[in-house]
């Protein structure tokens, strides 16, 4: 069953067509990796699957609770709430928020209490609040980072900012989860951990995840399948075997000794 | 109930009532005589303004320079209702809550299209619409044009003393909730926010609209203590002084508002009697504040009684 299905999705900058007529089929629970030279509009491809941008064609479609859904154009709190969320390539935390209040503004759609209530402080506020701090800490514990739950998100060292950043993001409840460049920064150890910890989250949270990362070893070892972007296109996609012993993304990307 | 009766609550609870007693012993025993009684009223009513634009500008990061506009709708209306239909204490409440029906209307109407804009843009939209809601009223017939309308005092400083308490708790309570929460992702990261599912435009409308209807109830309570309202009371540099006690204070900060509400409506009763360098002395105290604390008196810190115990904790084991 597919989770996510993009058809001849295109998108122009002015003249510059930042990502040209790309084809995916995504199923449920695949671990998928993107990979390109730099500029290749993989983040772009990104920003059109989450609605920060608006395609200039084609349709992107979503598996909503069995039926496919097109939301090509939708706003991205909309496209959150059917089950789509995401890390960013240049770490987005609300900084000066703890980290709880981070995880805790990740479950927001969850938010039962009206305004009013909450002026007025009503048991069921209490209730809620209660239930959302709980949750958070959970999240937080499941990342390691339930010890830093009170500080600023500004304070965490890079590494962390990065796990909190997908603690946020799977505060949300999401089914299909993108993660741009998760590895960006970190050291080898620190990368390895990552590694692991995606695998977990994906067999604790069922999800389906889609990454682009530059870090070949991580991609390598844990995308079951890879796409290829250059230039905006899609040169190539298969398992990691196919995709390093494949000529074109070779010469565009990987270069010749990419037995790695 | 229980979650309530919580010791930081009660400790507040505590420090409101002995505040108000403590009031009310010197203006009945002649120590705060009527001219202080003025500037305590002044105090009061600035101080709600302070957190309604601080609610805007301080947790939501949307730039507004047209506050004295919700301002002047609350003091119209007040003012109208005392004039023309209700006197006394009844028509200030009737007023209080015509204000806040009409201010949240305009606020609605003038929120849609401007939040779309950011930051420089959206200041100098407000600006124009809080000037828009002035000329309207301007021209207006109940409301006596440019000559104003005087009227009878219906608004003591019991009633200052209370809104200002009501209004901090609902500002207060909206800031530490999920709603609240929201907000002050919207002012951190917008693009994040909204990746995170939150409606971004409505939580802005929504902080806009409550921060225009509690500037409201702050014009009504203006119209009731101090006899006289006419339309340039409340021109744009009205919104000016508005932004300065949320900037002096620390945007973000309610404790900082009521701080630098306080202490800006006592400079400025000081120095009226040397209205030849008033606006000089408190632009250069504006300037040095800016220098040496540019994200105001108390940045985004809080006064709270768990934080000041964890000081006193500290300083008594520095001392141990």
């Amino acid at each position: 069953m597919s989770v996510l299905k993009v058809t001849g999705l295109t998108k122009n900058f002015g003249g510059l067509s930042a990502v040209s007529n790309v084809n995916m089929e995504i199923e449920q629970g695949e671990l998928i990796g993107l990979i390109g030279p730099n500029g290749a509009g993989k983040t772009t491809l990104f920003n059109l699957l989450t609605g920060v941008y608006e395609p200039s064609e084609g349709t992107i479609e979503l598996n909503v609770d069995g039926k496919m859904i097109s939301i090509e154009g939708k706003k991205p709190y909309v496209i959150s709430t059917l089950g789509v969320s995401r890390t960013f390539q240049n770490i987005r935390l609300f900084k000066e928020l703890t980290v709880l209040d981070n995880v805790r503004i990740g479950m927001h759609q969850s938010v039962k209490t009206s305004v009013i209530g909450s002026i007025l402080r009503t048991p069921g506020f209490y209730r809620e609040e209660k239930m959302l701090e709980e949750k958070a800490y959970e999240l937080l514990k499941i990342v390691h980072l339930d010890e830093h739950a009170e500080d600023l998100a500004k304070n965490l060292p890079y590494g962390k900012q990065r796990r909190l950043e997908i603690a946020r993001a799977l505060a949300t409840n999401p089914k299909i989860l993108f993660l741009d460049e998760p590895a960006a920064g970190m050291n080898p150890q620190e990368t390895a951990e990552l590694t692991e910890l995606i695998h977990e989250l994906k067999e604790h949270f069922h999800l389906t995840i889609i990454l682009i990362e530059h870090d070949m070893s991580l991609v390598m070892s844990i995308c079951e399948r890879i796409y290829v972007l250059d230039y905006g296109r899609l040169i190539a996609k298969g398992n990691p075997q196919q995709i390093k012993s494949n000529k074109r993304v070779i010469e565009a990307y990987l270069g010749e000794d990419a037995s790695c | 109930m229980k979650n309530w009766m919580k010791k930081e609550n009660l400790l507040w609870l505590g420090l409101i009532v002995l505040s108000y007693a403590v009031l009310n012993i010197l203006i009945s025993a002649g120590i705060i005589n009527n001219v202080y009684k003025t500037v305590l009223m002044t105090i009061g009513i600035n101080i709600i303004l302070a957190i309604s634009l601080n609610l805007i500008i301080g947790i939501t990061g949307q730039f507004s320079l047209g506050h004295a506009g919700f301002m002047i709708i609350g003091a119209y209306s007040c003012g109208v209702m005392l004039k023309s239909f209700v006197s006394g204490v009844p028509g200030v409440f009737l007023g209080i809550i015509a204000g806040m029906v009409i201010s949240a209307f305009v606020a609605l109407v003038v929120a849609i299209p401007t939040l779309r804009l950011r930051g420089d843009y959206l200041a100098i939209a407000t600006l124009g619409f809080g000037e828009i809601i002035r000329i309207v009223i301007l021209n207006m017939k109940i409301t006596n044009g440019a000559a104003g309308l005087i009227l009878p005092k219906a608004v003591s400083w019991h009633m200052i003393f209370w809104a200002v308490v009501i209004c901090t708790i609902v500002v207060v309570n909206f800031g530490r909730s999920a709603h609240g929460r929201a907000c002050i992702s919207v002012r951190e990261d917008e693009i994040a926010a909204e990746a995170m599912g939150i409606n971004t435009t409505q939580y802005k409308i929504l902080a806009f609209v409550l921060g225009a209807m509690i500037a409201s109830v702050a014009g009504a309570l203006y119209a009731g203590a101090f006899y006289v309202i006419k339309p340039d009371m409340f021109t744009y540099s009205k919104s000016i002084d508005i932004l300065v006690l949320v900037v002096f204070g620390g945007m973000g900060s309610i404790t900082g508002s009521f701080i630098s509400s306080t202490l800006v409506s006592l400079l400025n009763t000081v120095l009226q009697q040397f209205s030849s360098v008033r606006m000089i002395v408190y632009g250069l105290a504006l300037v040095v504040i800016m220098v040496f604390r540019p994200s105001g008196l108390l940045g985004r810190k809080e006064l709270t009684f768990s934080g000041l115990l964890k000081v006193l904790k500290k300083g008594k084991g520095a001392a141990q």
